[in-house]
C-alpha cells in the first residue's frame, strides 16, 4: 500500500484581511498553516496505513516555506515529505498546478508504484475544488469526490468502496484502484503524533524537487504561462447593512417578551403563524 | 524513549533560545521542547530588543534577523486623564551603526533564533508539553511529556518555561508565584501605513520611537503603558500589578480601551486597524523574588526565575543573558568531565551575581515594595505635575509669584510637607 497525500500550505483565512483601498490581500502576519481539508485526506492515509501497512508520502507544491507543512504532516506520521518547489511554477493557477503535481507523481510511481491519491476537498484560500480532480483527470485514474468514509478497500483486489456526499443523500461507490479520493471534512480527527514521530519528522532529510527533478520539461505548462486564469477584478464584499438587535433580558417577565417578540415576528411574516397553527392542530 | 541527551531546555523564548544555542555551540546535545505551535507562538513582549545581550550571544545577528525599526527617540510621559507632562530624548548617535535597540515583532524574531539555534545543531520539537520532570534520588534525570512515549533523559534540564513556570512549582523548587510579585500585561498591535507612521512620529524610514507612560494610565495601580513602533504597526499595551487588578477590580482591556481613547494617544493610532491582541504575566517581584535558580541536574532561565528588572523595562536581555550563562556553566562542566551536580551548579549562581542581571535587580530590590505601598506616585503625583504645569504655562493675568505660590500650595494640600519629604526619600530608596 503506497497513499500519496497532496497538501497546501495556505495562510490561516481566519486571519486575513483585506487591504480597505486596493482590496488586495493582506498577508503580512498571518500564519501559514496546512489547508485544514487536507488533514481529512492525510488522517485518513494514515488510518488505511494503520491497518494495512505500507506508507504514506506526502507531496506539496510551494514555495521553500511550505517545508514546514510537510514536516508537521512527518510528525503525524507520514512516512516521506516531497517539497515541489521551482522559481517557474510561481503564479500557477489549478490548470497548471494540477500538471506540476501530476508530473510529480509520474515520477513517484517511476520508483514506487501509488495505490490512492489523497487530497482535501478544496483549498481554503483558492475554494475551487479543482486541483483534485486535475490531477485525476490527466493521470487518467478514477476520481472520488467529497468522500465521508471508506467503507472497504481490498488490496489484493485493487478494489475500494467509499461513501460519498452527494446532493440529497449519500452515495455507495466501488472502483479500481489507483484512484484520487478527495476527503470531506469532519470525517475523522488528525491524531496526535508520538515522540517518535516528532524526531523523525525534525530530522528528516526532506526532499525538494525543482522543474526538472519533477520530470517536467514543457514550462509553458506551469507557472503563469500555464495558467488560463485571469483575476479580471478583487472586491470586498460589503458589510450587511442590517445590524443585529440586542434584546434586554427582563428579569420579571421573560414570558411577556416572548410573546412580543412572537407577534413581532408574526407580523413580519403572516404565514408563518398559519404554518405553526396548522401543525400545533 | 531510549535516546539520551546533554541537556534538554523546556521553552523556546529568548532564554531557551539562548541556552539551546549557546549548548550546541558548545558541542553539547540538546532537545529543545516548546509546547506552542511554532518557537514564539505563545510568547509575549512588547517588544523592543536590547542588541548587547544578544549580540553576545550571536554576534552577526544584525545581517538577518527580523529587526523593525532602531530606536532614536525616547518618551517619558506621566499623565493625567486629559494631559501628558514629559521628556523627550532623539539623538541623531542612535541612527549610527550598530543600532542600540531596535523594535521587533516576538513570533518573527523566536524562529529566527529558534533556526538559528537548529541550525547549530539543536533538535526543537514543538507542540509538546512537558508535564514533569522525572526526578530520581533527588536528581532531575531528564522530562516527562505529553506525547505517547514521552519520557526522555538528559544530564541536565534547563526550565526556561517562561513566567509562572508550573515545572519549578510541581517540583518544589519554587512556591507558586504571587499576584503581588507579577503584572499582568496587555497589549495590541495596530495596522499603519508605514508612511502614516513615519509621518506621525517624525521618523525616517527603518527609525523607531518609544513612548513609556506612567500616572493615571495605570489607573492608580502600579503598573505603566508603552507604545512602540513597528514598521508597519504599533504595539501599544498597558501592565500593572496582578494584585492590584485584583483589588481594583478594573479589567486588562478596560485599562486598554481608556489608554487607547487618551487625548494625546488617539492621534497616533487614528485609522489604524488592530492586528492582535495578547496578554502575558510578567514576574516583577525583583531581586527578593527570585527562587533557587539550580540545583541537582537542574537550572531556571528567563522568566520562569523572575529575572526582570521592572523599572527598566528590561526582561528579554535578562533572559537572553541568563539563558546563556546556564549554558557557559554546563559546557565548561562538561569539558571539564564533571557531573551537572547541585554544587558545580552554583557557578550559575556565581556567574548571575557576577552579570548585570543580579547587581542590577539587587540596585532596585526595594522598588517593588515602595511603590506597592506608595500609590500617590501612581494617582496624587502625576495630577499634580499637570496642575503645575498647565499654571505655569497658561498666560491669565496672574502673577508668576503667586503662581508658583498656588503650585507650592496644591502639593503640601495633598500630600503635606512631610509627605512630600517623605515621598522622595522613598522615591530616592526605590531607585538609588
Amino acid at each position: 500500500m503506497h497513499s500519496v497525500v497532496c497538501i497546501k500550505q495556505v495562510p490561516d483565512s481566519a486571519q486575513i484581511r483585506v487591504h480597505p483601498v486596493t482590496n488586495t490581500i493582506m498577508r503580512q502576519g498571518v500564519p501559514a498553516i496546512i489547508n485544514p481539508y487536507d488533514l481529512f485526506a492525510l488522517e485518513e492515509a494514515l488510518r488505511l496505513k494503520d491497518q494495512f501497512g505500507g506508507t504514506v508520502t506526502v507531496i506539496t507544491m510551494g514555495p521553500p516555506m511550505a517545508e514546514a507543512a510537510l514536516r508537521k504532516c512527518l510528525s503525524f506520521g507520514a512516512d516521506d515529505a516531497i517539497l515541489v518547489s521551482d522559481r517557474a511554477f510561481a503564479g500557477s493557477d489549478t490548470l497548471a498546478t494540477s500538471y506540476a503535481l501530476t508530473a510529480t507523481l509520474r515520477k513517484i510511481m517511476e520508483t514506487r508504484p501509488v495505490d490512492l491519491i489523497f487530497t482535501g476537498k478544496q483549498t481554503i484560500d483558492g475554494d475551487t475544488a479543482q486541483v483534485g480532480p486535475g490531477i485525476a483527470k490527466r493521470l487518467d485514474c478514477q476520481l472520488l469526490t467529497y468522500v465521508s468514509r471508506i467503507v472497504d478497500l481490498d488490496v489484493e483486489k485493487r478494489e475500494i468502496q467509499v461513501e460519498r456526499r452527494a446532493e440529497g443523500g449519500v452515495q455507495l461507490l466501488r472502483t479500481a484502484t489507483p484512484c484520487l479520493i478527495t476527503m470531506l471534512e469532519g470525517t475523522n480527527e488528525m491524531r496526535f503524533g508520538d515522540l517518535e514521530d516528532l524526531f523523525r519528522a525534525a530530522r528528516h532529510d526532506l526532499k525538494v524537487w525543482d522543474r526538472a527533478a519533477a520530470g517536467i520539461d514543457a514550462v509553458e505548462m506551469v507557472g503563469l504561462k500555464g495558467s488560463p486564469t485571469v483575476v479580471s477584478k478583487v472586491f470586498a464584499p460589503k458589510p450587511r447593512s442590517k445590524r443585529a438587535e440586542i434584546i434586554e433580558g427582563s428579569d420579571g417577565d421573560p414570558q411577556g417578551l416572548a410573546v412580543a417578540l412572537l407577534s413581532r415576528l408574526f407580523t413580519q411574516h403572516p404565514k408563518l403563524e398559519q404554518e405553526i397553527a396548522k401543525r400545533a392542530v | 524513549m531510549a535516546e539520551k541527551f546533554d541537556v534538554i531546555v523546556v521553552g523556546a523564548g529568548m532564554a531557551g533560545n539562548a541556552a539551546a544555542y549557546t549548548l550546541a555551540k558548545g558541542g553539547l546535545k540538546v532537545l529543545q521542547i516548546e509546547r506552542g505551535e511554532t518557537p514564539g507562538s505563545k510568547n509575549v513582549q512588547g517588544a523592543i530588543l536590547y542588541a548587547d545581550a544578544i549580540e553576545k550571544i550571536i554576534p552577526d545577528f544584525r545581517d538577518d534577523a527580523p529587526l523593525e525599526r532602531h530606536l532614536i527617540e525616547q518618551r517619558v510621559w506621566v499623565m493625567d486623564d486629559a494631559s501628558y507632562m514629559g521628556t523627550h530624548y532623539r539623538s541623531e548617535d542612535f541612527n549610527k551603526p550598530p543600532y542600540n535597540r531596535y523594535t521587533i515583532i516576538r513570533v518573527h524574531f523566536d524562529q529566527w533564533f529558534n533556526k538559528k539555534a537548529r541550525e547549530a545543531g539543536v533538535l526543537t520539537i514543538c507542540e509538546t508539553t512537558v508535564t514533569d520532570l522525572l526526578i530520581e534520588g533527588g536528581k532531575v534525570v531528564g522530562v516527562r511529556t505529553d506525547r505517547k512515549g514521552g519520557e526522555i533523559r538528559a544530564d541536565a534540564v534547563i526550565l526556561a518555561d517562561g513566567a509562572n513556570s508550573r515545572l519549578a512549582v510541581k517540583a518544589g523548587f519554587q512556591p507558586e508565584i504571587k499576584p503581588e510579585n507579577v503584572a499582568l500585561a496587555v497589549k495590541e498591535i495596530h495596522f499603519l501605513p508605514q508612511e502614516t507612521i513615519e509621518a506621525r512620529f517624525n521618523i525616517g524610514e527603518e527609525e523607531g520611537v518609544v513612548i513609556e507612560m506612567a500616572g493615571k494610565i495605570s489607573a492608580g495601580m502600579m503598573g505603566t503603558g508603552f507604545l512602540y513602533t513597528n514598521k508597519e504597526s504599533i504595539t501599544l499595551g498597558v501592565g500593572c500589578m496582578l494584585s492590584d487588578f485584583k483589588e481594583q477590580k478594573v479589567t486588562p482591556y478596560e485599562l486598554l480601551d481608556r489608554m487607547k481613547a487618551h487625548p494625546s494617544i488617539a492621534p497616533l493610532i487614528a485609522g489604524s486597524e488592530m492586528k492582535e491582541y495578547a496578554a502575558h504575566l510578567i514576574p516583577e517581584g525583583g531581586y527578593h523574588a527570585i527562587p533557587q535558580v539550580y540545583g541537582e541536574g537542574w537550572m531556571i532561565a528567563g522568566d520562569a526565575g523572575q529575572f526582570v528588572n521592572g523599572l527598566h523595562r528590561e526582561g528579554s536581555n535578562l533572559a537572553m543573558t541568563t539563558g546563556m550563562l546556564a549554558a557557559q556553566t554546563l559546557i565548561e562542566l562538561k569539558v571539564a568531565g564533571k557531573p551537572f551536580s547541585a554544587a558545580n551548579l552554583a557557578g550559575y549562581k556565581q556567574k548571575l551575581d557576577d552579570s548585570f542581571v543580579m547587581k542590577d535587580l539587587k540596585k532596585y530590590r526595594r522598588m517593588p515594595e515602595i511603590f506597592h505601598k506608595n500609590k500617590q506616585f501612581f494617582t496624587t503625583y502625576p495630577d499634580l505635575l499637570s496642575k503645575a504645569a498647565q499654571t505655569l504655562i497658561r498666560v491669565d493675568g496672574v502673577d508668576k509669584k503667586s503662581k508658583e505660590k498656588e503650585i507650592r500650595k496644591s502639593f503640601v494640600e495633598s500630600r503635606s510637607l512631610f509627605g512630600l519629604i517623605g515621598d522622595a526619600f522613598k522615591f530616592w530608596r526605590a531607585v538609588e
